[in-house]
């Protein structure tokens, strides 16, 4: 009884005190979030639906604009350029099966192999450059003379593609897909391999005494217990396709290269901002890339939600994956 | 007496296929990297017609002078720059970050959840979706052009995933030390500062070194606030290099200076590797 009454007499005040103190622990972070970011973001968005001179309220004008430019989408043709964002869709429809079987065929076979962690950092080193070096490096490996890849077509006899790919329209987009797969594989191979370690050994086991072949173990056990990896290479790998900028400005020009080929949303945007001074119509650019960013980011999202819901019946799979990796030396 | 064969050392030829499999493609994924330092160490006039051409071979360190010394935007002083904008971008939002984290897992008030998944939404936003507001501010703030604009933009910018991640991982420390501590008297920031930062350290150090990385390698906000010469970091110099100058065209000296900006990337990766990947995993999967 007396305990009782203490304890409450003494609650309001470090009740108090301690809320303040709690309040300042996201006191900075917020500060910077809705000066730096927040704010920007919606102050973009708003700057979208205003006329470029006037200021005005237009509706959606500017987004008509945008999406009626031939700069953005180009139809009228099969011929190159495509426009951006036909240019960024084509990228994850090439690019996303390519790195993601690439990464998770290496990180299987790599299983078996000695020195893997040596091939696995020969392979992530493309994650680690810069992606401009990258774009610079992909420039020299499709040169006529000096590039190993048209030098390596011309040896094996085909003319039409021992040629300079940057300076055609027709090879500079796909010159530039598969080379920013050799970029970024080292990503998919990378959670692909701590992905498979978290697979408990005795599953193969039992499927082996079954008389399992390696193509069944694989569509039964692996490739669907490595779902939720999956969508976390898929999530992240498209993000990182829909936000292209450095790779083409670097080996190409501002314009997205010959015959603007290789445009992409980003570097749009970049340039009708910063080139052409027209905001309203580069934050049209900025608000769609960013609607297609979250409308991917919203399937992990979602996970997230489902996750923090059923909350901590399970450990989850970043604590698997972590209480592997440290026990590593 | 010892004769080695395959058949005595249990290898079989199917194992050797996968090694040289395995082995093949990782060389084959070096190769454009030793084609750009086959480039940088050699003249010229050597590289014409492919760098797997050695006949001349003559080795020389003179791309890298030459990059290192150029008289309108010399790589010395972009690697300088880019340390400048490096270090700060990388401690400041970690040490923020780590704040509201810390609040995150522990800390219980009405829609915590809700907020934090807000602010985790904002790693998806890609960077052009703040550039012109960036832009327009910094100028009426004065910062534009200036290394502290975009070191307060960089570390807001990092804010939403070095949040994710320490949460995450705060939340995988046994609570029971924090609440032992907090029944002897010790307060929240006490428990933070003494007992959780220091068992945080290896995340922390994970975090560092992939947001060091990120720092480094960028490219667009760098374009949007820093344009003087004596400014540029690194990442804006290689570009430059290849389209004006004296130099224009001259592979060779663009080869030095892409060496030049990886080197310290890739040196980090090479000493600091188990953080890089740990980290890159941490950041990507969650349950």
């Amino acid at each position: 009884m007396r305990r009782a009454r203490t304890g409450r007499a003494r609650r309001p005040r470090s009740f108090y005190s301690t809320s303040v103190v709690r309040v300042l622990f996201f006191v900075p972070a917020t500060v910077l979030l809705i000066i730096l970011v927040v704010y920007p973001v919606l102050q973009t968005l708003a700057l979208s639906f205003l006329g470029p001179g006037s200021g005005a309220f237009v509706g959606l004008d500017n987004y008509g604009n945008v999406l009626g430019s031939t700069e953005t989408i180009d139809l009228r043709d099969t011929q190159f350029p495509l426009g951006t964002l036909i240019d960024n869709l084509l990228w994850i429809a090439i690019h996303l099966p390519m790195t993601l079987f690439t990464g998770l065929f290496l990180a299987l076979t790599l299983q078996k192999v000695r020195g893997a962690s040596i091939v696995k950092s020969m392979v992530f080193l493309g994650m680690v450059t810069p992606l401009i070096v990258g774009g610079i490096i992909l420039r020299y490996l499709f040169d006529e003379k000096s590039g190993i890849v048209p030098q390596l077509f011309g040896a094996l006899g085909v003319k039409s593609l021992a040629i300079q790919w940057t300076q055609y329209p027709s090879t500079l987009l796909f010159g530039l897909i598969f080379g920013s797969v050799w970029l970024w594989t080292g990503f998919s191979l990378i959670i692909y391999s701590a992905g498979l370690t978290t697979i408990p050994k005795d599953y193969f086991e039992a499927a082996q005494i079954d008389g399992a072949s390696s193509w069944q173990m694989f569509r039964k056990i692996t490739w669907p217990l490595l779902r939720p990896i999956t969508l976390v290479v898929v999530t992240m790998t498209v993000l990182w396709e829909l936000k292209i900028f450095d790779i083409v400005y670097a080996a190409t020009n501002p314009n997205g290269g010959v015959g603007n080929a290789a445009d992409v949303l980003a570097l749009q945007m970049w340039r009708y901002a910063f080139r052409a001074g027209n905001y309203a119509e580069a934050a049209v650019v900025a608000t769609l890339l960013t609607g297609l960013t979250l409308l991917v980011a919203s399937f992990m999202f979602h996970r997230m939600v489902v996750g923090m819901r059923g909350g901590g019946k399970r450990p989850s799979l970043l604590a698997r994956v972590l209480r592997i990796v440290r026990r590593r030396p | 007496m010892k004769r080695w064969s395959l058949a005595r050392l249990r290898i079989r030829p199917r194992t050797v296929a996968i090694h040289a499999f395995a082995w093949g493609l990782g060389f084959l994924w070096l190769l454009p990297f030793l084609g750009v330092l086959m480039t940088a160490v050699r003249p010229v006039g050597e590289i014409l017609h492919g760098w797997w051409v050695f006949d001349p071979f003559n080795p020389t360190a003179k791309n890298f002078v030459t990059a290192w010394t150029d008289p309108s935007t010399p790589m010395w002083r972009g690697i300088r720059n880019s340390f400048i904008v490096a270090i700060p971008s990388t401690a400041i939002p970690i040490f923020i970050a780590s704040f509201a984290a810390y609040g995150f897992a522990r800390f219980r008030f009405p829609i915590r959840d809700y907020l934090f998944l807000t602010i985790v939404l904002f790693m998806a936003v890609p960077q052009q979706m703040v550039a012109v507001p960036i832009f327009l501010r910094m100028i009426e703030a004065g910062l534009l052009d200036n290394f502290l604009g975009v070191i307060l933009l960089h570390s807001s910018w990092a804010i939403p995933w070095i949040l994710l991640f320490m949460r995450n991982f705060f939340q995988t420390l046994p609570v029971e030390v924090e609440e032992a501590a907090r029944v002897d008297g010790a307060s929240d920031l006490r428990i933070f500062l003494k007992i959780v930062l220091p068992m945080a350290l290896p995340a922390l150090a994970a975090v560092a070194v992939l947001q060091f990385m990120w720092v480094w390698n960028d490219f667009f906000f760098a374009t949007v606030l820093l344009y003087s010469p004596q400014n540029l970091v690194a990442t804006q110099l290689v570009p430059l290099l290849s389209v004006a100058g004296p130099y224009q065209r001259d592979q060779a000296v663009l080869s030095a200076a892409s060496m030049i900006v990886m080197i310290v990337p890739v040196a980090i990766f090479a000493l600091l590797q188990r953080y890089y990947i740990r980290g890159m995993i941490g950041w990507t999967i969650k349950g």
